[in-house]
């Protein structure tokens, strides 16, 4: 397939591998943080650890926008769900996420709920337009890749005066995110995460630009890549991060030059801006409160809020007990390192987000990464 | 009372005689089809008895009784709840055939007959149930394993989705061929019969909100040609599946969970379509879990594998046939992939339905 089978090339990613057991130092560890749900799907499917030098340690980020969803949000949105004639309209990964009282929206759904899966925002907007007597939601979540479209639908529902669509929105900002991670005490004051460099986004990257990234570089003193989602690319940002540790520089550098620019997708950045603006304060599941870390929609579109029509009053909902996935977003701990990975949590019955979505950190180690240990036999060469 | 002394004239003679056929151009299912009386008697006749004509239909039985050969009898059914009813390269009625052949064939056994069992729904278009019939008809008669008994219930409007069709079907063993999802040995070689993954895309190309533009059309077939032909060449084949839902992925995974071994595969011998590869990309999917509906996965012995592959792909159903890995011993049943990439990764049990990803 042209334009994928160039980026995931084996002979390519031996060289680089190559490349980057030859610069990696043995007398220094490299602690790198893909902060993208994307890169650890790469990195977990294509088994790219198995070729970086043990001096190098990946660290999975939060990038994973189902995963950084709080309980909360979703008990709103199976509350909402519940009103008679309602359509809530979602991504398919969220309609696995453990809600309170053992729900999820897939839950809801078999209920009674009419909560049906989309591709995109656009189809949510036809469903209200089919169905003028019922009242149709959005439950739009993501980081910067999945909010202009979010936008485009409001713009498109109020332009066409459509009285019985509207937006939950729970949209998030990736930059918000990296900066409450180098600022948590493990990071700052215990530096029990040593952290020394990040792989930036791929797709978030390409709206809004590598330019947010500078402030990090710069204010914190650790390199950042924007990489690309598949294999080579990531393996390219790892050799970019070594060389750039190595040499003592922290700069911004762009390996995915081939979709993003340093001022991102301007057309897109206008129509956030115009149907969007800060929230004060958002809760994000393993980060807790961040400030300024998520968009809601602005006054003049209030009509198109779900929050603002049907009074969605957000309450905080602890996560399970036993569950680490906090700590594992903010890169304390690994999948492993949770009591009831693989045991009471597992992708059929997740107690914690990190095992719902293919992104997450627990469900790429247990889907992918559990043979390790186990016997290994070449398989048979091809017949003639 | 009788009707003695009065000659009935012959008009009236032909109209009480008389039936109005059954509108198969705008007429719809009702309930009185399902309702065991006149009208369902008359569907019965002039849509499934006309449609999969055969002896033992003709003997309007409630059952029908045949011979067997001698040796082991394989039974299997299966539900055909399908939707859309009608997609690029078949619909559920030549598929509920093929699926139920192929389950019966998959044992190495030579299919004999086959029961259908249809649940219709309230409402639905006589056209499209006549086109089913007619399609499930033509795939019995090409498969030569004929439909010998049914039965027709309605459901209320609401209650079904359009049609659901079951069947059952029975075949015999021949002497000597020994064939169990629990049979893979390490050692043993992996077999698929073609490209994987094409009834899925064909499906998911015509869903609600994704339909795209494919070339790609279901590869519904029935197998027993292709399994008779490996059987004879290589009696001695251990295991053989037909990667239905859960693709190749979740075959292989009952293989090593039954077998108690694990298996190792080979990611850049495994045959994907060039367009059924672009769909999952851009679906988020993986081919290895996406349904076929003409494919089969065979594990054989070390020794037999290049024969049984030759013999494979000299068979038109087998023409992409690739040996694509081997099972090996590994107490966890793992199934793993050697990725074209150079790294190696679990194919795990597929979780709940195959969702996009977001981002």
């Amino acid at each position: 397939m042209k334009y994928i089978d160039e980026f995931r090339d084996g002979e390519r990613a031996r060289v680089l591998a190559a490349a980057i057991a030859r610069e990696a130092r043995a007398d220094r560890r490299y602690n790198l943080m893909e902060f993208c749900g994307g890169h650890t799907h790469a990195i977990s499917r294509y088994g790219l650890a198995d070729l970086l030098p043990p001096a190098i340690r990946m660290i999975h980020g939060p990038g994973c926008p189902v995963c950084v969803l709080p309980i909360g949000r979703i008990d709103s949105a199976i509350e909402l769900s519940r009103r008679p004639g309602l359509v809530l309209c979602t991504y398919a990964d969220t309609m696995r996420v453990p809600a309170s009282g053992g729900l999820s929206l897939l839950q809801a759904k078999a209920r009674g709920g009419d909560i049906r899966m989309v591709y995109s925002s656009a189809d949510a907007l036809r469903i209200a337009r089919e169905h003028p007597d019922r009242d149709v939601v959005f439950f739009a979540i993501g980081f910067e890749t999945t909010t202009p479209p979010t936008a485009v639908v409001v713009k498109q529902a109020a332009a066409e005066r459509l009285a019985n669509f509207s937006v939950f929105c729970n949209h998030v900002l990736t930059p918000a995110a990296i900066t409450a991670i180098l600022e948590s005490k493990e990071v700052r004051e215990f530096g029990t995460v040593p952290l020394d460099g990040f792989i930036g986004p791929a797709h978030v990257s390409t709206v809004i630009g590598s330019r947010p990234y500078e402030y990090f570089a710069e204010e914190y003193r650790r390199p950042v890549v924007i990489a690309g989602f598949e294999p080579l690319d990531v393996m390219q940002a790892i050799l970019m991060l070594v060389r750039q540790l190595n040499e003592g520089r922290a700069e911004v550098e762009n390996e995915f030059t081939r979709a993003v620019t340093r001022d991102g997708n301007g057309k897109a950045q206008a129509l956030v801006a115009d149907v969007f603006e800060l929230r004060r304060s958002f809760e994000w599941r393993g980060l807790g409160e961040v400030a300024y870390s998520a968009l809601r929609i602005r006054e003049r579109y209030a009509p198109f809020d779900a929050e603002a029509r049907y009074g969605i009053v957000y309450r905080p909902v602890p996560d399970h007990k036993a569950c680490e996935c906090g700590a594992i977003l903010r890169g304390v701990k690994t999948p492993a390192q949770c009591k009831v990975f693989g045991t009471a949590c597992t992708p059929d019955h997740p107690l914690g987000s990190c095992m719902v979505s293919a992104e997450g950190a627990c469900a790429a180690h247990y889907t992918y990464g559990r043979f390790k240990g186990a016997a290994v036999v070449a398989a048979p060469a091809a017949p003639a | 009372m009788s009707f003695r002394g009065r000659a009935i004239p012959a008009s009236e003679a032909m109209r009480a005689d008389y039936v109005r056929p059954i509108d198969f151009r705008h007429g719809r299912v009702d309930m009185t089809h399902g309702g065991g009386g006149r009208a369902m008697a008359q569907l019965i006749d002039e849509l499934f008895v006309r449609a999969f004509d055969n002896e033992w239909l003709r003997q309007a039985n409630d059952q029908a009784a045949f011979r067997v050969p001698g040796g082991r009898m394989v039974m299997a059914t299966d539900s055909h709840v399908v939707s859309p009813l009608f997609f690029p390269g078949g619909d559920i009625g030549c598929l509920s055939v093929h699926g139920t052949i192929n389950d019966v064939a998959m044992a190495g056994a030579v299919p004999l007959n086959l029961a259908a069992g249809f649940i219709l729904e309230e409402g639905f278009p006589l056209a499209d149930l006549k086109r089913i019939v007619e399609s499930m008809a033509a795939a019995a008669m090409e498969a030569g394993v004929p439909v010998v008994t049914g039965d027709t219930k309605v459901v209320e409007q609401g209650k079904g989705d359009g049609v659901f069709i079951t069947t059952t079907g029975v075949g015999v063993v021949p002497a000597g061929v020994e064939i169990s999802g629990d049979r893979a040995r390490p050692g043993d070689r992996i077999l698929v019969s073609g490209t994987l993954g094409d009834h899925g895309v064909a499906i998911m190309s015509l869903r609600e909100n994704l339909e795209f533009e494919t070339t790609i059309r279901s590869d519904t077939a029935a197998l027993h040609r292709l399994v008779a032909a490996m059987v004879a060449a290589v009696p001695g084949i251990r295991c053989l599946r037909d990667p239905t839902r859960g693709g190749l992925a979740t075959t292989l995974n009952e293989f090593a969970r039954q077998s108690r071994c694990g298996m190792v595969i080979a990611e850049d011998r495994i045959p994907v379509a060039a367009g059924v590869r672009a769909a999952c990309e851009f679906l988020g999917l993986d081919p290895l879990y996406v349904a076929n509906e003409g494919k089969l996965v065979a594990i054989a012995p070390p020794e037999d594998a290049d024969a049984l592959l030759a013999v494979m792909r000299a068979h038109p159903q087998g023409r992409d046939a690739a040996m694509v890995g081997e099972v090996i011993a590994d107490p966890h049943h793992f199934v793993q992939m050697d990725t074209s990439f150079g790294g190696r990764r679990v194919v795990d049990w597929l979780t709940g339905e195959q969702l996009p990803r977001i981002c």
